[in-house]
């Protein structure tokens, strides 16, 4: 069971994808995890055959436990029988280290059978069959449960009946609070806040941004978020105490940037999956993952990968919202960085006053790592880049 | 078409692009952001959806035009003003 953040420390199990003797690679679905922020996409990080699974569907399972084991496909060449589930769950039963949290090589497993989605109202439906459901516009409501009571995948392929209004289920509010509550309770706790800001003068990069937009047909065009991620990402490369993780006293730079950004739930809850290598993709790459992390925060989908690995976060305001945030970290991670919402301020410029468009940076660093120093080295280069948004 | 018509294509659009707010009641005169919270994303999403829609491209500068269902409605039929 792999951690999907500093505030979970166990998952239920719902589904498996794969069953023991499937094929598996590297980055397959291969479970969905129920947790406080909705259902999650398990991955698997090696390649091989899915062997023996411990976890049944339905069991809550500690952050750590084993779920399943996967054979590299020498070892399942030489193996002469496939191990029952029972002596495999006895295998496997043995307490083991605590896997590593962010890219923790978890393999879980569980053949699968589905769980209840909705609060216990009507008959059980899983989670991917209410995403299938809901790309073919059905309701699942409508779908008869198979002979065990559940709906599931066959199930939704086999109904005949027409689209309707389609259920879109969305993660316990409460739940979601609750969790975040987890996670910044033991940022305060833990970790030791510095702040700097600056004011960062955005026309230039808005004025570009208009310029690319009016060329370009509307389902192409940008939001500013997308080339200030970018510039956030390449920013990074810099400045190591940043990016990593702090765990066990001791600080782990990461080798990426992979930047957490910061998106709120409709009606209450924030969730931050990380889009990972961040500065390896162009502006218009940036921009349809944002506008696809948007979507599956809202509607399900999201990936383990996308909630364990981030190294740092960026947590943009927005429009109509304030100018200013201390943001706080989000651990194990050693920084964050606050946009607030842009204005219309006067500001110097060429030995002149002008109204300027601009927008207060404030980065939260963690003291045990870097100092604020390093924090406003960080935000001299991000002025930089965005001072120069056809070449950050 | 009809102003009901364009109507009802603004609500679907708007409710393709956020399905949690299916069936819920617009205000014609209140903007999308402050009933609903949608945020530039979203809108987005939403003036993309209404190109595709009509067929017209919609530059940025007629953004300010379509926040509210009555908005919308005006913009689309040709209304001037």
């Amino acid at each position: 069971m792999p951690s999907l953040g500093a505030d979970m420390d166990a998952g239920t199990l719902t589904e498996w994808l794969k069953r023991p003797g499937d094929q598996v690679r590297r980055g397959d679905i291969i479970a969905v995890v129920e947790t406080q922020k909705g259902a999650i996409e398990i991955e698997v990080f090696d390649d091989g055959i899915l062997d023996a699974i411990a976890v049944e569907p339905g069991q809550k399972v500690p952050v750590g436990q084993v779920l399943a084991l996967i054979r590299s496909p020498e070892e399942a060449a030489r193996a002469t029988r496939p191990v029952p589930p029972r002596e495999a769950a006895a295998i496997l039963a043995a307490p083991g280290p605590a896997l590593p949290g962010a890219g923790g090589k978890a393999a879980p497993t569980a053949r699968g059978t589905t769980i209840s989605a909705a609060g216990g109202r009507g008959p059980k439906i899983t989670p991917s069959a209410r995403r299938l459901a809901r790309q073919r516009g059905i309701d699942p409501r409508d779908v008869p449960a198979g002979p065990d009571g559940i709906v599931g995948l066959r199930e939704i392929e086999r109904f005949e009946g027409g689209p309707r209004k389609p259920a879109v289920p969305r993660p316990e509010a409460g739940e979601m609070r609750r969790a975040i509550a987890t996670a910044m309770a033991r940022a305060n706790r833990e970790i030791p806040h510095y702040y700097v800001s600056t004011t960062i003068d955005l026309t230039p990069l808005l004025d570009w941004l208009g310029r690319e937009n009016a060329r370009r047909p509307v389902e192409r065009r940008l939001l500013y978020a997308a080339p200030l991620l970018r510039a956030v990402a390449l920013s990074l490369g810099k400045f190591r105490e940043l990016n990593g993780t702090f765990e066990g006293g001791e600080f782990q730079a990461a080798d990426k940037a992979h930047v957490g950004v910061a998106i709120a739930v409709r009606g209450g809850g924030l969730m931050t999956p990380a889009i990972l290598d961040t500065a390896t993709h162009d502006v218009d790459a940036l921009m349809q993952k944002l506008n696809d992390l948007v979507r599956r925060v809202r509607t399900g989908g999201l990936r383990s990968s996308e909630l364990s690995m981030g190294t740092v976060t960026l947590t943009n305001l927005g429009e109509n919202t304030a100018d200013r945030i201390l943001p706080i970290i989000y651990p194990p991670q050693v920084a964050i960085i606050g946009c607030g919402q842009i204005r219309d301020e006067p500001m110097v410029v060429g030995g002149k006053v002008v109204a300027r468009k601009a927008m207060d940076v404030t980065v939260g660093g963690d003291h045990r790592v870097s100092d604020g120093r390093t924090g406003a080295r960080f935000l001299n280069e991000l002025t930089s880049r965005l001072s120069r948004p056809e070449d950050p | 078409m009809t102003d009901r018509d364009y109507a009802r294509l603004v609500r679907e659009t708007l409710f393709a692009v956020a399905p949690d707010l299916d069936g819920m009641e617009i205000d014609p005169d209140e903007t999308f952001r402050e009933q609903f919270e949608i945020d530039s994303m979203d809108f987005l999403n939403f003036v993309t959806g209404l190109s595709k829609a009509t067929g017209r491209d919609i530059p940025e500068a007629d953004y300010p035009r379509l926040e509210t269902l009555n908005g919308c409605v005006a913009y689309l039929s040709g209304e001037t003003g």
